[in-house]
């Protein structure tokens, strides 16, 4: 366990980056989002939840695969380079990593995703404990404690200080490279456990508390796909894809051509279930109605993802689509439509 | 004899003219032998009203520094009124690209007729000088397409 | 509110409307979603207070197509939309009973948090008829908010309280007006060209292009998008390069120029908070200036600007010469 008083922080960022890229919520257009810290960066640490979640340092909203120039039959492909320098992505939440670990699942499975697997090796997670939860949070649902996150390097902030327990060899390694800066805190392991009982005490009173997914795993396709609670449920949405882009865990993308000056580059971006155009191929598109889309979405995140991947949810319950769906419409709410159809405690 | 080292900025610029009156006055300006700068491609298109916004940004995106969008004056549209619906579009469209901060000049709207091949030759020139002096045009366009 | 249910389920009972089209109440004191009510009974869940925001116009083009009538609730900004989709048959009136609702201004749970409020459990106050007081309930202690303080923006610059169209009319509303709705634009006019484009720059750079502006907008009715087709190679996504942001919001914006009644929907349903309404105002501004005085919405026989022109209008060079 080591320390750093709140006053060093900036200190600390300018340390790490001065050799390594870092990543922490900054504030920009008074919105909080990760971003490269430099000198002038308003950094928020205190900022429970950033607009986005921190998926995109890993796997960005729209990246380059390669670029073809040439011409005629004389075609060169110039992959992209690899992320080849070690990164810090600071701050954070429980909920976040377990998002990564989501993807994890999907991009380092085989067939493993190059670009994605190049910026996992070079990154570093430095998380921190959730030390004011708030009410769209139901990481617990996931078995996910806000007090004890994972990743390489676990926080929390206490009123004067930051203490930092490395977790995995990159996380000591992390340490070993900043230790000038920090102060040896091995006796000080209750202060920090005093902060996990406080923080765990409020996540007991979180409203979503017991939300529970009973009926919901792999097995369990038939019996919600055909529900009709959806054709109520899916009415009030709107077709925009802020769920799915805010989401820690939504992992879809498409892959487009874009003609440059110099070539075509083959490029991905970030796709969303909720679009029309979603899947369309040259055939027309297998969901067609929004009803579908929307089914599509929950269906993916509570059942089958947990049934091609040992159980795991992909949901980690930050609560961002709780707090940005511009017609209120959340998982939570589709859990508990369910709930009160099929049994199980009511929320 | 000295050599300029910096290479003369050559403006891309794209013109979209009217089948029936600006479409024809570069025809005339042709004929009758009077210059316009290569720099300008043209595009015909039925009607300057046919003139979407897009097609304006587009042009933009791909690599253009001027835009310019020529037809029939007003009362003569030979459609009756497209350019009359032209021009409060594009007035619309020229103040907005003017609101989130792009150089004013850049985009255009003049009235050529078939008979103005004189006018149309000193309009494109005067315009590419117009576009040359602004320079290139960084703020709307992709940088995947600059070459 | 017990009035606006009340009066639901008599005209359920009566057959004067097959469904209803409101608010139901969410699981958060905050997080109300719009939704049809088929049943009197379904009517149990419905609410309507500070947060019922959501403009409910734009699902009378799907109510449209059903059978029967559709009573809807409408508040006084989201009369000029239903207006301008009957101007443009979207929307059909016979299908629709419409209960002008009272409005005192909605509440934005962004400027609430922006109190430095978190852990929300519970709200009172909200109520269309409340108090000037909200008292918020969180699990960090008990707070009071301001009414007044915690409006979406768009209501500090209100059309007014009067129901443009409506069948009957339920409720009080209180004047909200205290801004002048071009001042924001006229602050960013009065910038530097350099400083717009720093100003945009910035702003449309926390965009996602997650399309929540587009698709809650009523103006935007088109069956399929130009942004959603798929001839286009830039990504429609995602901003690869900043210049599809610019792209999308200024041809968003024009596409709804003349048309917009500034109901303030993109704006209050931006996830990053980027000020959508400028780019509507400031055509909404230049309309009123160089055709004249116009409100979409106000009256569904009036001719939109971009649909009509005088011999005289001035010409494009005019934005150029104005200095």
């Amino acid at each position: 366990m080591y320390k750093i008083t709140k006053e060093n922080l900036r200190a600390l960022f300018r340390e790490i980056a001065g050799s390594r890229e870092l990543y922490l919520p900054v504030e920009m257009g008074g919105q909080v989002n990760f971003g490269v810290w430099d000198e002038d960066a308003k950094v928020r640490l205190d900022v429970l939840k950033t607009v986005k979640s921190p998926k995109d340092i890993f796997f960005p909203q729209a990246e380059t695969l390669y670029t073809c120039t040439g011409s005629g039959k004389n075609i060169r492909i110039k992959p992209q380079e690899l992320k080849d320098r070690d990164f810090v992505v600071f701050g954070m939440r429980a909920c976040d990593v377990r998002g990564v670990k989501v993807l994890d699942q999907v991009f380092l499975s085989d067939p493993q995703d190059t670009y994605y697997a190049a910026r996992r090796a070079h990154g570093i997670l430095v998380s921190m404990a959730c030390g004011r939860p708030e009410e769209s949070c139901f990481c617990s649902t996931f078995g996910i404690d806000a007090a004890a996150p994972e990743g390489d390097v676990a926080a929390w902030m206490t009123e004067k200080d930051l203490f930092l327990k490395p977790l995995t060899e990159k996380g000591e390694q992390f340490i070993t490279s900043v230790e000038s800066l920090l102060t040896k805190a091995e006796d000080e392991a209750e202060t920090v456990e005093a902060e996990q009982k406080r923080i765990r005490e409020i996540l007991e009173k979180l409203p979503y508390r017991n939300l529970s997914l009973d009926g919901w795993d792999g097995g369990a396709t038939e019996e919600k796909f055909d529900s009709p609670i959806w054709e109520t449920l899916y009415r009030p949405c709107l077709a925009c894809g802020t769920c799915t882009f805010v989401c820690p865990t939504c992992q879809c993308y498409d892959i487009k051509d874009y003609r440059t000056a110099e070539g075509v580059q083959r490029y991905r971006c970030w796709d969303s279930c909720m679009y029309s155009d979603f899947t369309l191929m040259a055939g027309g598109n297998n969901r067609t109605t929004q009803l579908q889309r929307f089914r599509q979405r929950f269906m993916h995140k509570l059942i089958y993802f947990p049934a091609n991947n040992q159980g795991m949810y992909s949901c980690v319950g930050c609560g961002r689509c709780v707090e940005k769906c511009p017609s209120s419409l959340n998982i939570v709410k589709v859990i508990k439509a369910f709930e009160k159809q099929g049994g199980g405690a009511n929320v | 004899m000295q050599v300029e080292d910096k290479k003369e900025f050559r403006p891309k610029i794209v013109a979209f003219c009217c089948n029936w009156c600006s479409y024809a006055g570069a025809d005339l300006a042709g004929s009758s032998r009077l210059s316009y700068p290569a720099d300008v491609k043209i595009i015909r298109v039925p009607c300057s009203c046919r003139v979407n916004p897009m097609f304006i940004l587009r042009a933009f995106e791909r690599g253009a520094d001027g835009v310019i969008l020529c037809g029939c004056h007003p009362g003569d549209c030979h459609y009756s009124t497209g350019n009359f619906y032209t021009r409060r579009r594009m007035t619309l469209l020229f103040s907005m690209l003017d609101f989130i901060g792009i150089e004013k000049g850049r985009v255009r709207v003049e009235w050529v007729s078939a008979a103005e091949g004189a006018k149309f030759s000193a309009t494109m020139n005067e315009f590419a000088e117009k576009i040359r002096s602004l320079g290139e045009n960084v703020r709307l366009g992709d940088i995947r397409c600059r070459s | 509110m017990q009035e606006l249910i009340k009066r639901a389920k008599e005209l359920l009972a009566d057959g004067t409307a097959a469904r209803v089209l409101g608010w139901r109440r969410g699981d958060l004191p905050y997080n109300p979603e719009p939704a049809f009510f088929e049943k009197e009974e379904d009517l149990d869940r419905f609410v309507y207070d500070g947060f019922c925001g959501a403009n409910l116009s734009k699902m009378m083009i799907e109510a449209s197509r059903l059978e029967g009538k559709t009573l809807v609730f409408l508040k006084p900004c989201d009369t000029y939309s239903f207006n301008q989709l009957l101007k443009e048959h979207r929307v059909d009136r016979e299908k629709a009973y419409i209960i002008g609702v009272g409005c005192r201004g909605k509440l934005d749970i962004e400027k609430i948090r922006a109190q430095g409020i978190s852990g929300i459990t519970a709200i009172s106050g909200a109520e269309n008829d409340g108090p000037d007081t909200l008292k918020v309930r969180t699990i960090y202690g008990d707070r009071t908010v301001n009414y007044g303080s915690a409006l979406l923006g768009r209501c500090h610059v209100c059309k007014g309280k009067e129901h443009k169209i409506c069948d009957e009319q339920i409720g009080r509303s209180r004047d909200t007006k205290d801004a002048d709705p071009y001042e924001e634009v006229r602050a960013v006019e009065a910038m530097t060209p350099e400083a717009r484009f720093a100003f945009f720059q910035k702003e449309l750079g926390k965009c996602i292009r997650c399309n929540a502006c587009r698709n809650v907008c009523p103006a935007c009715s088109c069956r399929k998008c130009v942004f959603d087709s798929t001839s286009f190679d830039s990504a429609q996504k995602a901003n690869v390069d900043s210049f599809e942001e610019k792209m999308f919001h200024i041809i968003r914006s024009f596409h709804v120029a003349g048309r917009c009644t500034d109901c303030g929907e993109c704006s209050r349903v931006c996830p990053q908070g980027i000020p959508l309404h400028l780019f509507n105002r400031r055509y909404i501004k230049e309309i009123n200036e160089l055709y004249g005085q116009f409100q979409a919405g106000e009256d569904p026989e009036a001719t939109s600007p971009l649909t009509d022109y005088l011999a005289e209008d001035p010409e494009p060079g005019i934005i150029e010469e104005r200095g």
